[in-house]
């Protein structure tokens, strides 16, 4: 966005999209008004926060829960809802406390299938 | 292998993030969690509908693996033709490996729409599994009724007033109309009870022939309730037996989840904002009509299945 868009020599043939699941390099993240923040301490590791996230936003490293991918996570809260051990909080986005770079590092794409 | 979702998550996300579907959107979750089930390639179809837009936003696209936009009515027809030509080339020898081939459609695109051509596709006898995302609306356009949305409830179409009282028909029973075509495998499932859901496209995908599977799935702007509780909501659908849980294979209708006590509806109802107005004291009958009409529902399909009646407890 901001760029110059591309000319018609430039779009490929027919306008197809030629890279699988590109829509990673949108970030949704910007809706967010909440973010959701772990407390590793609590966490239990039992991925509910995984299976019901509409955004594939919880990343899972090794079988355990390993943060957020908040370049996508819209902040809809359901994770913090369905955790059983009340692990996650939401936090307005407004408070940097406590935040670190590191969380909200650039993602690298997923390998392609 | 028993589904666990350690296991299931070393296996790669078919659906990028990144697509523009709403913030706690139940549909998501569905479409994702039926993924989930899937090994090897896969075809996938789509009938237009909230998943479709809101996956294919060009110059992006949130699919990992091949998939075709349709329009609202043909997404039974498209995969009838991939899943044939994938045959005859494959009779030929130049396609090797099994492929596959899923179709997705929103309750406007299966229930009313796409009916015609999901009939067609299941009676033809095609290799493919349709799964129907029932929002109970057509949530994509602005919640306009669908015949999947539910008695009394207020949409953009069928608004609550003094006029109506929302929507004044009920629901038709899709997953019995399919049941119509002897199809080999169909059932009936739900997000939140994601083992019996993705154990159900899985077992769906090992079968030769058509395939169906209508999963409920929660709309927070349409049902009028907050995004956190997307998952809490579609759960109460099934312990109030709104939606029950049940497959039929071969003819033979099976009840994949007995409430250990059956809620009444209300308790359903009265945390959609859509419903709002049967909580009125002067909507009891209309309440108490649609708590009769799920009795029923539940008592034919409890005949179906063999097991014994269970009464509400109010």
């Amino acid at each position: 966005m901001g760029e110059k868009a591309p000319g018609w020599k430039e779009i490929p043939i027919g306008g197809v999209i030629v890279h699988p699941g590109n829509s990673f390099e949108y970030n949704t993240g910007d809706w967010r008004s909440e973010r959701p923040v772990l407390d590793k301490e609590k966490c239990i590791n039992c991925l509910q926060c995984w299976i019901f996230c509409p955004d594939g936003a919880v990343l899972v490293e090794d079988e355990k829960m390993a943060g957020y991918d908040y370049e996508h996570c819209k902040g809809c809260g359901i994770c913090a809802h369905v955790c059983p051990v009340n692990a996650i909080e939401m936090i307005p986005e407004d408070d940097i406390s406590g935040v670190s770079i590191d969380e909200f590092g650039i993602k690298e794409p997923p390998p392609e299938i | 292998m028993p589904l666990n979702l350690k296991e299931l998550s070393k296996k790669p996300e078919l659906l990028s993030p990144g697509h523009r579907a709403c913030a706690g959107c139940g549909s998501v979750v569905a479409i994702r969690q039926a993924l989930m089930a899937v090994d090897g390639p896969v075809v996938l179809a789509f009938a237009t509908g909230c998943m479709e837009v809101s996956t294919t936003i060009y110059p992006y696209t949130s699919w990992r693996v091949p998939y075709i936009h349709n329009a609202f009515e043909n997404a039974g027809a498209t995969i009838s033709g991939v899943e044939t030509a994938y045959r005859a080339l494959k009779k030929r020898g130049k396609i090797k490996g099994d492929i596959k081939f899923i179709a997705f459609g929103g309750d406007g695109g299966t229930y009313d729409i796409g009916l015609q051509s999901l009939s067609g596709a299941l009676e033809r006898g095609h290799n493919f599994l349709y799964i129907c995302y029932n929002n109970e609306a057509y949530m994509n356009t602005g919640i306009q009724r669908s015949s999947a949305t539910p008695f009394c409830a207020a949409t953009t179409t069928s608004p609550s007033g003094t006029v109506i009282p929302g929507k004044t028909q009920f629901p038709k029973d899709l997953t019995a109309i399919v049941a119509a075509h002897n199809i080999p495998y169909l059932a009936q499932a739900s997000p939140h009870n994601w083992r019996d859901y993705i154990g159900k496209v899985k077992k769906a995908l090992d079968i030769e022939g058509p395939k169906f599977i209508n999963v409920l799935s929660s709309c927070f702007r349409g049902w009028r309730t907050q995004p956190v509780t997307s998952i809490d909501i579609v759960k109460t659908a099934v312990e109030t037996c709104f939606w029950p849980l049940y497959e039929v294979e071969n003819g033979e209708w099976k009840l994949n989840y007995m409430p250990k006590e059956k809620l009444p509806v209300a308790e359903w109802i009265k945390v959609q904002g859509r419903f709002k107005h049967l909580l009125k004291e002067e909507n009891k009958p209309l309440l108490q009509e649609f708590q009769d009409w799920v009795d029923k529902q539940w008592d034919i399909l409890l005949q179906k299945t063999g097991d014994t009646v269970h009464k509400v407890v109010v």
